[in-house]
């Protein structure tokens, strides 16, 4: 269970409190410079809160050694890129760095785990491929299979989908949900955010305007007032789906 | 030859010319060994700069570390505080360093070519700077040492410079080998290395420091050779693929082979003339060069 307690961050982040329960997939909402990307960095440590703390399961994020907290948290960036030669394999196996129990070779445990994190975002295939050869889509998706690796407790996802066309964005959330990893993820797309997130968070400014269920929490007023855009909210066999207006001109 | 070196080794009686052992023994192959350190070290030292830096066209001699530590070097041996090989060391430690800080104040975060612009006029200021102080001095064989601390030269690898050069080789290679797996984790930048686990300042600084330190030792028993540190990574990370477990072993071996082979050309195509061994490494180096640069921009 990840907690974060009234966290703040220069003028990025205004003492945020939220939490991603156990095993659920939780959306953070919110328009461009709301924070979701600094809330995501800080909770993976990579920036010290200046007030307030995040905690996995009780352990304060920014006590815990680099390496034993990247054993417990993961983070799918927006896009990845590298100039090196790598195939898929030596990606996946860059999950098992925080793991390793020898500074020189690969245990049979983790040539067993990349091969099962492959498996999980569907690109056994794809092992001896080269990164270079990639589409979007699968290199998000070896991305995954890196995290999945790293065999966390908590996924981060900071906007995975922006690249992607609509196929490999349901593509790639749907593995997600799949691996049952409790994961807190930046999504920009609302619609998505409705099609697989258990609860949602919204920020605006650097506050948290709402959380709760995504059909509780995203209403045309919330939309108005976060987003500043008119839209409908409609029911489809349960779950919202937003459909906005053009603006007037 | 190897009756000489078996000689002094304890492994045989047989006795030779005293010429021909001094020939061997006080000149060849503390030559030949000096080639292999420095072609190693440089050749390393390039490929943890290419990787830490995320820019493939880093190395100590285009990074100006290396003309930075001539500098430093001829500075000592001007002001005249010390002799011998540990203060030239210590003395292109300094300027090493201080060349190294001032490329990366320039430049910080901007494009690789950039970082090379900056490492390059740097590079410039300290080979000027140098010049003028051998110069200044009025050294006798000034045109002879602005041309060894300025293309590099094996010529004066000797034992006492081995003795210095070799265990700071050694060390080196222990810490970035260690490093190997951190190194590795830098694939995709230093934000997803340190999601990975990796203490990225502690290692970045570490790695730095170190190479700077390495190239420095290096650059007091050779000057600057230019180029090494550039090509041998690329060669061999085309062979064997961008895993640091594997590349920075065959880097080793490979930059000491090259220099080693250099070093004997330098020595002997225009017998009984030589050539600076640095021109030759620039005479390969700098093709290889503008083939990354093109194949970088097209990327």
């Amino acid at each position: 269970m990840l907690n974060i307690n009234s966290v703040s961050w220069l003028h990025i982040l205004r003492e945020v409190t939220t939490s991603v329960p156990r095993g659920s997939l939780v959306g953070l909402l919110g328009p461009n410079g709301s924070g979701k990307t600094s809330l995501l960095r800080a909770v993976a440590a990579l920036v010290p809160a200046d007030a307030g703390q995040v905690t996995l399961d009780g352990d304060d994020v920014a006590r815990v050694k680099r390496a034993a907290l990247a054993r417990r948290v993961a983070l799918l960036a927006q896009h990845a890129e590298t100039d090196l030669d790598l195939t898929v394999l030596d990606v996946v196996l860059l999950g098992r760095t925080p793991h390793r129990r020898s500074r020189w070779s690969d245990g049979r445990d983790d040539n067993t785990i990349a091969e099962r994190a492959l498996e999980r975002a569907d690109l056994t295939e794809f092992a001896h491929r080269k990164w270079q050869t990639l589409s979007g889509g699968e290199r998000q998706r070896a991305q995954l299979a890196r995290a999945l690796a790293q065999e966390p407790e908590l996924l981060l996802l900071d906007e995975p989908t922006n690249h992607l066309d609509v196929g490999h964005q349901l593509q790639l959330l749907s593995l997600v949900r799949k691996s049952g990893v409790t994961t807190l993820a930046a999504l920009h797309d609302l619609n998505l955010a409705t099609m697989f997130c258990d609860s949602v968070v919204v920020l605006d400014r650097g506050r948290v305007v709402a959380t709760g269920p995504p059909a509780d929490v995203l209403t045309p007023k919330l939309l108005a007032e976060v987003y500043g855009v008119e839209a409908t909210v409609h029911d489809h066999d349960g779950r919202p789906v937003i459909i906005f207006e053009r603006p007037p001109t | 030859m190897w009756t000489v070196v078996a000689g002094h080794l304890g492994l045989t009686d047989a006795v030779v010319p005293v010429l021909r052992d001094h020939i061997v023994w006080q000149l060849r192959l503390p030559r030949v060994l000096g080639a292999a350190v420095v072609g190693a070290g440089l050749a390393v030292a390039g490929a943890v700069m290419q990787t830490v830096t995320r820019n493939s066209l880093a190395d100590p001699y285009l990074l100006g570390v290396s003309s930075g530590a001539a500098l430093g070097a001829v500075g000592v041996i001007v002001v005249g505080l010390a002799h011998g090989v540990g203060a030239l060391a210590l003395g292109a430690f300094g300027g090493a360093l201080l060349a190294f800080g001032l490329v990366v104040a320039v430049s910080g975060r901007s494009a690789p070519t950039r970082v090379v612009l900056a490492g390059v006029a740097i590079a410039q200021l300290c080979a000027a700077v140098t010049s003028f102080v051998i110069i200044w001095v009025a050294d006798p064989h000034a045109t002879q040492s602005i041309t060894f601390w300025l293309s590099g030269s094996l010529a004066r690898a000797d034992w006492t410079a081995l003795a210095w050069a070799t265990p700071v080789l050694l060390a080196a290679l222990a810490l970035v080998f260690a490093q190997a797996r951190a190194l590795n984790a830098f694939a995709f930048g230093e934000e997803a290395a340190a999601t990975l686990g990796v203490s990225t300042t502690k290692v970045r600084w570490l790695l730095l420091v170190t190479t700077a330190l390495l190239t420095a030792v290096l650059v007091a028993i050779s000057g600057a050779i230019g180029f090494v540190g550039l090509i041998i990574p690329h060669a061999v990370r085309f062979l064997t693929g961008p895993d640091h477990r594997r590349l920075l072993p065959l880097v080793a071996l490979g930059g000491a082979l090259f220099l080693v082979w250099v070093d004997t050309a330098a020595r002997t195509v225009f017998e009984p003339r030589e050539l600076p061994v640095g021109v030759l490494t620039a005479l390969v180096g700098v093709p290889a060069f503008i083939f990354l640069l093109r194949r970088q921009g097209s990327r």
